[in-house]
């Protein structure tokens, strides 16, 4: 039964690009088609773009995605914890907890040292 | 009789095995027609959908709504599906084309991945993996990695703006969303969603209500929909990420948001509201899908409602409302469950309901005082007598003294 079950999801995942990509390929025949460089420009509201899109970004986005890299491997770690949670000992709760604690310490000191602040 | 579905899928295994196919192929070729049946009817919901929710907002906003084409404007999304196929199709200059073209398959194509782990009823089950918590949340992260393609491959400032803050969101509410999917685990001890659904004897919503409400406002915050909606901010960014796309490759974005929406009330349903589950759902099996989808709209209308009712928030208060505030909470709550569920015994006696319950609205008093406390701080912070800058003196009278 387990392997039919992936069968399923690995034919859906193959199969279901599929579907937008015909819709996507009808308008190639049906839909007119012509391009000329002020239509192609970049859309910014009439004005004309200065210098390059890529542009700089902000340095939080960067401090929030590494604050956000510890709790993604935490919570990895905290699933088959989770799944298997009746079979544990009692203790096996408490180190869970203990775990966590942890890491709420480092949410805490990140957010004492202002890491948290959208400035 | 009371199982069609199988009951078809029966005859055709007869069939094909009748011809002389291998055993093997025969299980093949079903496997394929139930993922072209499963993802027809969902493609076929999602034109559905786009009828529903312009009638659902034309409601909300005191209109009529379309009223048309058809009985009820029930025909408006052919209409607006062949105006889309017809329209052309620009791609600006210096856009990164392979990424650009991508972008938009991807935002449809891993919403209906979902669809393959969700059960519809007792006996139809599409694939029931026994890691289908953590698909669903890896499938559905990968939806944002289209509109984060599509931000970056377009060339326009306003584009990348959106992905940016698309980004942020996803790496803010995919944390509380996460943990709070670990409740139900805990409580079915299985992270396969078929058996999360058939051990629900008793809705999870009564026995988790807090992490049911995390998971709704991380889910709205996932779909990127009003008040959540800053990667397209209409009044900063004019569309956000798909301010490039024109005709069918916009279509997708938007049938892909439209889809991703209802699928978010099918999971909440299958976690929290015990999915096909319903008076008579074992006797008849059909009858589950029905109960599926009619929880699942009306989780989507709840959506919905979120939708047209608040305002967008500010993207400072976006971040700091998960990691401040969702964050430490669900954590909390997650760990007394799991103390809970350690001493309380075995699930579905009256005390493990009770207590359950109990706890639940013990953290929510809790945390509501908490609040209250601050705010009333904060308020009497603000309120508070300064210093202030500018002397109060009279023209004339600071003439008088410098002189």
């Amino acid at each position: 039964m387990q392997t039919q079950d992936w069968l399923f999801v690995g034919i859906f995942i193959v199969l279901a690009p599929l579907f937008p990509l015909i819709a996507l390929l009808i308008p190639r025949l049906i839909a007119p088609r012509k391009p000329n460089p002020i239509k192609l420009e970049t859309y910014e509201c009439g004005m004309e773009t200065v210098g390059p899109a890529w542009v700089q970004f902000k340095v939080q986005y960067y401090i929030f995605a590494l604050i956000f890299l510890v709790f993604d491997i935490e919570m990895v770690f905290l699933y088959p914890w989770a799944v298997s949670l009746n079979l544990l000992p009692f203790y096996a709760v408490v180190e869970g907890i203990i775990f966590v604690a942890i890491l709420v310490a480092g949410l805490l000191y990140a957010w004492r040292n202002g890491a948290l602040k959208w400035a | 009789m009371t199982d069609p579905i199988n009951l078809i899928a029966e005859w055709l295994r007869g069939l094909l095995a009748g011809w002389g196919l291998s055993s093997g192929l025969v299980i093949f070729i079903m496997t394929l027609l139930g993922v072209v049946v499963t993802a027809a009817f969902v493609l076929l919901m999602d034109v559905f959908l786009v009828w529903v929710e312009r009638k659902v907002v034309a409601r909300f906003q005191d209109r009529l709504g379309p009223n048309r084409l058809g009985p009820f404007g029930l025909i408006q999304p052919l209409a607006d599906v062949i105006k889309l196929l017809i329209k052309e199709d620009i791609t600006p200059i210096g856009a990164d084309r392979v990424v650009y073209n991508i972008a938009p398959i991807l935002a449809l194509a891993t919403v209906l991945v979902l669809w393959s782990v969700i059960p519809l009823s007792p006996t139809v089950l599409g694939a029931d993996i026994n890691v289908g918590v953590l698909f669903i949340v890896a499938a559905g992260a990968i939806g944002t990695l289209g509109i984060i393609m599509a931000g970056w491959a377009s060339n326009n400032k306003y584009a990348l703006i959106g992905a940016f803050r698309m980004v942020a969101e996803i790496v803010a509410y995919e944390v509380p969303m996460v943990i709070a999917l670990m409740v139900p685990v805990i409580l079915a001890r299985s992270m396969s969603i078929g058996e999360i659904v058939q051990r629900q004897t008793i809705w999870y919503i009564v026995l988790a209500p807090v992490a049911a409400l995390v998971f709704l406002i991380t889910a709205i915050a996932e779909l990127g929909r009003a008040p959540f909606d800053l990667s397209e901010a209409e009044s900063e960014i004019v569309a956000g990420f798909h301010i490039e796309y024109t005709g069918m490759k916009f279509g997708m974005f938007y049938a892909g948001e439209l889809l991703h929406a209802l699928t978010m009330g099918a999971l909440f349903a299958s976690f929290f509201l015990g999915g096909w589950r319903g008076p008579f759902a074992e006797q008849v099996p059909i009858l589950g899908v029905f109960y599926l989808f009619l929880k699942a709209f009306f989780i989507y209308w709840v959506i919905m409602w979120v939708k047209y009712s608040l305002p967008r928030i500010r993207i400072d208060h976006l971040m700091e409302f998960s990691w401040k505030f969702l964050t430490p909470l669900i954590l909390a709550v997650v760990m007394i469950t799991a103390l809970l569920d350690k001493l309380l015994g075995e699930p579905g006696t009256l005390i493990y309901t009770l207590g359950m319950l109990v706890a639940n609205l013990i953290v929510v008093w809790i945390t509501l005082t908490l609040l209250r406390t601050y705010f009333r701080l904060e308020r009497k912070r603000v309120g508070e007598e300064r210093p202030v800058a500018a002397p109060d003196l009279t023209p004339a009278a600071r003439i008088e003294r410098t002189s």
